[in-house]
């Protein structure tokens, strides 16, 4: 091996490690909030909310966004149809018939323990906080893979603004922050809603079930769904019956990326050390075929 | 001085003009007149894209001041992505992908035949890849923090989008330092071009790498999007199979560009490679025909796997079918029988039908297969405004491909001065 052929060896080595390191992943995030304090969460009990819509009210109060009519008439004909939260409202509420009667169900940002959106973000615009809220800020550059990436479809775009924003709940971070109760959580009339620890309402939700077998199902939805929520839901039927994702799965989503993450410092380490050597390989391959030339030549000359 | 004048009179070619450029001043009155237009500019094809370019032009203007609400685009809630990142993002990087392909094959295998089309190759990808950049511009909703991602206070690298952009920058540089000896030829600067040659030449294996890690990395994109693809395009094997279909979706591009090439630059194209042409097509044709078989392959292989062959009797299946015989299985056995029989007929439309497959497969899975499930009135379908800016980037990078072709050495050989130094 000549100098020449030595140091580009060595030079694409060191080309392939220092893209594999610039551009390696590092530990899922939302791993190193879980070595901090509890995540905080919501309990959402669906056999007591009554669709009134305090809290899609209350949230919208304390977040600033359009104030929602819920007097008793508007409520019938708005909650007549199925819903998504949007850019203006962050929860909402659905109806649905089931064989246990109507059952009422709020729905808004489930905040992952291991948040696809999360692990989406290129600038971790999309935070998990050390305590379990998912927030977002505006270091955002707009490439909506969070949308993309939610199992549950929160994250939303502000489409019709020229400077735009991801809107989604934020478990009220400020609210946490400054020890109030999140809006919605304050204003449900029926307790339909609890916050705590993720600890105390998981907790609390198996001590109703076990304390009321007939009432709810043993399903605490969000315990293991996408690798555990920080809102949980506790139910009389299935929850496929009253709009929840079957095929969600219990790994977190951050985990469908994972493979090509850590594919890639192999990837670009050992590919231009294989372009070398099969560069190496043609270039034998050629000199050999042109001594076995020159011999044929050879040998044809002496005859 | 004296050698290069007996040489070129010895292959019986008119001495070559070479541009004295020996200060700023200089470059920018050479920069100036290189600036107006070669060739007839009143032409049909100039007029129509024009008028493209500049309501394009407009209406990204417009985009700016609104957003990116109807009637800009036809995005909504549930579908994020449309058109032009589909088109640009998906797409175009896919048909960038002949820039490596070839690069790997003279470069790497040392198959000097393909060399007349590489440095095509190699500007059609960086063209691709920039004008990529500048749809990504549009597209992303707070385009100005996009530098957030390169300079930013916190890199999210944990975020598939976060290592494609890292990836996409220094593969914009590495296809720049892979075309910068044709630059450096069209100046006339022989010390520029020593140095431009072994850097071009350095910057193979590290542009491969890139082009493997950044092909995959788009259907890495996807993979968290897992429920809302349908299951018979959704795999956690789409980096894999967006890596392979680039091969011969870059492939096809070189095939189809050089169709177009041909006539377009005819008097760029010496007799030699014209006759080489044919054979050019054949042997790409016979590398097509392969990657396809195999991505054919893998894409029964994995059906099979996920235990989704029941999904095909119903209407997404079909669609899933029409893509795969259609526009996959159908091309691959026309490379191969075009290959056979030398039919550069057969090979050209075989190109174009891939070209429209990979179109296909990434529209599928970002927004005609994505959330397929939702009622029609939801769907999403891109909207005149979309189409016509997608169009109008398209022209542009056209119009700078052509005017790079018409001034340097891209169809044509490099001047002798500069071979002579490659020999060296």
């Amino acid at each position: 091996m000549d100098r020449r052929t030595f140091l580009k060896i060595i030079g694409s080595g060191v080309v392939g490690v220092a893209t594999g390191n610039l551009l390696t992943p590092g530990k899922s995030s939302a791993e190193e909030s879980l070595s901090g304090k509890e995540f905080y969460g919501i309990l959402v009990d669906t056999t007591r909310c009554i669709g009134c819509r305090s809290c899609e009210k209350a949230c919208a109060e304390v977040n600033g966004l359009p104030i929602p009519d819920i007097s008793e008439t508007t409520n019938e004909t708005v909650i007549k149809s199925l819903r998504q939260t949007t850019d203006t409202q962050y929860t909402i509420t659905n109806k649905y018939e089931t064989g246990r009667g109507t059952i009422f169900v709020p729905k808004r940002c489930m905040h992952c323990n291991q948040p696809g959106c999360v692990a989406a973000c290129p600038v971790k615009a999309m935070k998990k906080r050390p305590t379990g809220h998912v927030t977002w800020a505006s270091n955002c550059i707009g490439c909506r893979l969070c949308m993309v990436s939610c199992p549950f479809d929160i994250p939303k775009f502000e489409y019709e603004k020229a400077i735009p924003r991801i809107q989604k709940c934020n478990l009220c971070w400020d609210r946490f922050n400054q020890g109030e109760l999140p809006g919605c959580v304050e204003v449900c009339p029926t307790q339909a809603l609890m916050a705590g620890s993720r600890r105390q309402i998981l907790e609390e939700g198996k001590r109703r079930i076990s304390a009321n077998p007939d009432k709810y199902i043993d399903h605490i939805y969000g315990e293991y769904e996408a690798g555990g929520t920080s809102h949980l839901y506790l139910s009389a039927v299935q929850f496929d019956q009253i709009g929840f994702r079957k095929d969600v799965g219990i790994k977190p989503y951050p985990e469908y990326s994972a493979p090509y993450l850590n594919a890639i410092p192999f990837i670009a380490t050992l590919t231009p050390l294989f372009m070398l050597a099969i560069s190496a390989a043609v270039k034998m391959g050629k000199e050999n075929q042109k001594e076995k030339n020159e011999e044929k030549n050879e040998e044809k000359g002496k005859h | 001085m004296a050698g290069e004048k007996l040489e070129t009179v010895a292959v019986e070619q008119k001495p070559e003009e070479r541009p004295q450029i020996n200060s700023f001043g200089e470059f920018w009155i050479f920069f100036k007149n290189e600036l107006r237009p070669k060739g007839n500019p009143s032409t049909v094809f100039n007029l129509l894209s024009g008028i493209a370019i500049v309501f394009g032009i407009l209406l990204i203007v417009y985009r700016f001041a609104v957003g990116l609400g109807h009637p800009v685009t036809n995005l909504n809630q549930s579908f994020p992505w449309g058109l032009l990142i589909g088109f640009y993002v998906m797409c175009g990087v896919a048909f960038a992908a002949g820039g490596y392909v070839l690069a790997f094959i003279v470069y790497v295998l040392g198959v000097k035949k393909y060399r007349p089309v590489l440095r095509a190759a190699i500007l059609n990808a960086f063209l691709f890849y920039v004008f990529c950049s500048g749809a990504i511009v549009v597209a992303f909703g707070r385009w100005w923090n996009i530098p957030n991602v390169f300079l930013g206070i916190e890199f999210g690298a944990s975020s598939v989008m976060f290592v494609i952009a890292w990836l996409f920058l220094l593969y914009i540089l590495t296809a720049a330092l892979e075309f910068s000896p044709a630059v450096t030829e069209w100046l006339g600067k022989e010390r520029f071009r020593k140095i431009a040659g072994s850097l071009a030449l350095g910057a193979v294996a590290f542009g491969i790498t890139l082009s493997i890690l950044h092909q995959a990395g788009l259907g890495a994109l996807m993979t968290m999007a897992k429920g809302k693809i349908h299951p018979l395009w959704y795999s956690e094997f789409l980096p894999v199979m967006f890596f392979i279909s680039s091969i011969y979706a870059g492939l096809s591009l070189v095939i189809f560009e050089g169709t177009i090439s041909r006539k377009v630059f005819t008097y760029q194209i010496d007799e030699e490679h014209r006759h080489s042409n044919d054979d050019i097509i054949i042997g790409l044709a016979r590398i097509c025909g392969g990657v396809i078989f195999a991505y054919f392959s893998l894409s029964i292989i994995l059906t099979q796997y996920k235990g989704d062959f029941a999904l095909i009797n119903t209407a997404m299946g079909y669609w899933w079918l029409l893509e795969v015989i259609g526009f996959v299985a159908i091309p691959g056995l026309m490379f191969i029988h075009g290959a056979q029989k030398k039919n550069p007929v057969t090979i050209r439309a075989a190109a174009i039908i891939a070209m429209l497959g990979i179109l296909l497969n990434r529209y599928n899975n970002v927004f005609i297969a994505y959330n397929w499930d939702l009622p029609f009135a939801e769907k999403y379908y891109p909207s005149f405004i979309e189409g016509l800016t997608t169009l109008a980037i398209v022209f542009i990078q056209i119009w700078v491909f052509r005017w790079i072709v018409n001034r340097m050495p891209v169809m044509r050989k490099s001047p002798q001065w500069a071979s002579r130094l490659d020999k060296d």
